[in-house]
């Protein structure tokens, strides 16, 4: 039921890592270079080319900056304001991870509460499921900033907005997987069941339910990626207050490459974290449950 | 749960159907709506009482029906005249929003339907599969139209679906516009260069295992990150037109088809592989002969996603910058105007080609892979 995950070798991701780093380096180097030649005429002395490849990388607002410039934001960003200091990236952080927990919640609640009505009913499998899979090839992103304005006219600002996206985005993945999960109860199992006279309720819970959870747990690592997205794209429209989404839109307004790529990778860091979290999780609960 | 599918409709003691019943007598008792602030009773109405016999008469007509077949077809029509007197009476200027005899009635009428798509769900082919969706997305429109109109909900929450089909009428080369400008030129060229290259990269990777063992784990890594958010950076780089739209798109879609691709080659089995050699085919016949048609489904499933998510990146690029057309852009200007009108015609066109795209692809996968064990069964 788990996916085996194949073993991951160093050398080879060691080496494409490498050679990702050198095309970064090299692209900042041939994206940065007509603004770098500009600046060193500008200054009036002479130069060499080991002057241009310092000035490409020194940029202060370059087309491409390079990983370096990058890191050093982000570390100047974590340490050297108060992580409640809208400046500080951990804060903003927190707020787009706030939204996509709380959507993920939602959408856990929503995901299985449909699942199990799917299961039960064949009236709702043959209606209902054809238009859940139908609502996932909406683009929802796209209506994102819709949703926001919507709630804010009911007097709903803030979190909920953010996380009725993220909601909308989880609970498909959920409501599959639950779906598959439910039903993938072992045949000789449900037997034991009946021999116990167990009726539905009671094989529900005894049984249905945990025999799931390496479904649920799969779905929630792709739930969880896709939330962060959403909690981002859902802060785009609020006009950059506060969160991730917030950062990447001021940066690009402002033209401050090197905000965007921070905030850009604080994303994936939040991201990481998150699916790192479910999978201690799931490691906690299936380990106890000896499922696996 | 209660079987309803497993019951006739036909069965002596229908519990169901005296449920039903009870409701809508009880809904008699109540008035319609109002007129000017008096209430509006069942017989008030002139054509009122003929939708009501109408609906009885063709539930009572579903009974006598000689199969449950025909007889779900037959209260169909009753569930269809019950949702289509909201209607007649809206149009009449009756205000329904305290019509609580309306309501209760369309209860029993929902229920009904209930119990039609119970019928309908139980047998196989195209009425379970295509029949029973569309009836309950009907369902679903009607009562949103009849919800929202009904109860005077502000066109700034919720527009009806007949506000919404009325703007799409009426900004139908606007809208026009703004598709061939997203879809046809950002999203098309976007989706064929970020799955061209997935698909050349992944061949690439087969033929070199090192360059597959290094790409996978940080393709894995690439589906945890929010790819969206290069877009601002894609936009800088590439000015507001379709050519920062494609990129975003090409970043967005590159990693899936890899990844998908490469799973797609490693499905054909040891044996087939080993009576490829037999035939003493080379690693390019092998390739075009036997494994990249035993990839269809797992190439087909990377482009099903992509579809999603090309259509996603082009519009939130769009957030960031666009001349002034396309989808992503009307739905942010208007959105700040209050047109929601034009907002939800936008959206129902993105929805329309993203299931047409994604559907058109199901079919392509249908024609193309109908030989292969994973569509067995269906």
């Amino acid at each position: 039921m788990t996916i085996e995950r194949p073993a991951i070798r160093v050398p080879p991701v060691a080496a494409m890592t490498l050679l990702l780093v050198a095309v970064w380096y090299a692209g900042a180097f041939w994206l940065n270079t007509p603004q770098a030649e500009e600046a060193l005429v500008r200054a009036g002395k002479p130069w060499g080319w080991s002057e241009l490849l310092a000035q490409a990388y020194a940029m202060k607002r370059p087309i491409l900056p390079t990983p370096d410039q990058v890191a050093m934001e982000l570390w100047s960003s974590l340490t050297a304001y108060a992580p409640t200091s809208p400046r500080n990236l951990l804060f903003h952080a927190w707020v787009t991870a706030e939204a996509a927990l709380a959507g993920l919640a939602m959408g856990l609640a929503l995901g299985t509460l449909l699942a199990v009505g799917i299961v039960h009913t064949r009236t709702l499998e043959f209606s209902l499921l054809p238009w859940v899979i139908a609502s996932q090839t909406i683009p929802i992103l796209a209506i994102a900033p819709m949703i926001v304005v919507i709630l804010g006219n009911l007097g709903l600002t803030g979190l909920l907005p953010k996380a009725v996206i993220c909601m909308y985005l989880c609970f498909f993945p959920i409501t599959v997987g639950m779906v598959k999960g439910l039903r993938a109860a072992d045949p000789l199992w449900l037997d034991l069941m009946r021999t116990y006279s167990a009726g539905g309720p009671r094989t529900f819970w005894s049984l249905r339910l945990p025999a799931s959870l390496p479904f649920l747990f799969a779905s929630l690592k792709v739930s969880v990626a896709v939330s962060v997205v959403g909690a981002i794209v859902g802060e785009l429209p609020t006009g950059g207050q506060a969160g991730l989404g917030a950062r990447l839109l001021a940066g690009s307004y402002y033209g401050q490459t090197t905000q965007i790529w921070s905030a850009l990778v604080m994303a994936s860091l939040l991201s990481v974290l998150l699916i790192g979290v479910v999978r201690a999780v799931e490691r906690a609960l299936l380990g106890r449950g000896g499922a696996r | 749960m209660s079987d309803a599918y497993g019951t006739s409709l036909r069965t002596a003691a229908d519990w169901g159907l005296v449920l039903l019943a009870a409701i809508a007598l009880a809904a008699l008792a109540l008035p319609l709506g109002a007129r000017d602030g008096a209430p509006v009773g069942w017989f008030a109405e002139p054509l009122a009482p003929l939708f009501l016999a109408g609906v009885v008469l063709a539930v009572v007509g579903g009974r006598t029906a000689p199969s449950p077949r025909k007889g779900a077809w037959v209260e169909l029509a009753a569930v269809a005249l019950a949702w289509l007197l909201p209607m007649h009476l809206m149009d009449r200027g009756i205000d329904l929003s305290a019509g609580w005899g309306l309501w209760l009635f369309l209860v029993a009428a929902t229920l009904l339907l209930w119990r039609v798509l119970g019928v309908l769900a139980a047998l196989p082919g195209w009425t379970r599969s295509v029949l029973v969706p569309g009836l309950f997305g009907l369902g679903l429109l009607a009562g949103w139209e009849v919800l929202v109109r009904g109860f005077g909900v502000p066109a700034i929450l919720l527009p009806a679906p007949s506000r919404i089909a009325a703007a799409l009428a009426a900004n139908a080369p606007v809208l026009w516009d703004d598709f061939r400008q997203t879809v046809l030129t950002s999203v098309v060229r976007g989706y064929l260069m970020g799955c061209g290259a997935g698909f050349a990269v992944a061949i690439l990777a087969d033929r070199v295992p090192f360059l597959a063992r290094g790409l996978l784990p940080l393709g894995n890594l690439a589906s945890a990150i929010p790819v969206v958010g290069v877009a601002p950076i894609m936009v800088m780089w590439f000015g507001f037109d379709w050519p920062s739209k494609a990129a975003v798109i090409v970043v967005m879609t590159f990693f899936p088809m890899l990844i998908n691709t490469l799973a797609g080659l490693g499905s054909a089995e040891r044996i087939q592989l080993d009576l490829m050699r037999c035939y003493a085919a080379g690693y390019g016949r092998t390739l075009v002969k036997l494994r990249l048609p035993n990839a269809l489904p797992f190439l087909f499933n990377g482009l099903k996603i992509n579809s999603t998510l090309a259509l996603i990146g082009a519009i939130v690029a769009e957030f960031f910058g666009t001349p002034v057309v396309g989808m992503g852009f009307r739905i942010s200007t208007e959105v700040a105007r209050m047109n929601l009108d034009i907002v939800w015609a936008t959206i129902a066109v993105a929805a329309l080609t993203g299931s047409g795209f994604y559907g058109g692809l199901a079919l392509l996968e249908r024609l193309t892979t109908g030989w292969h064990p994973s569509m067995r069964g269906r």
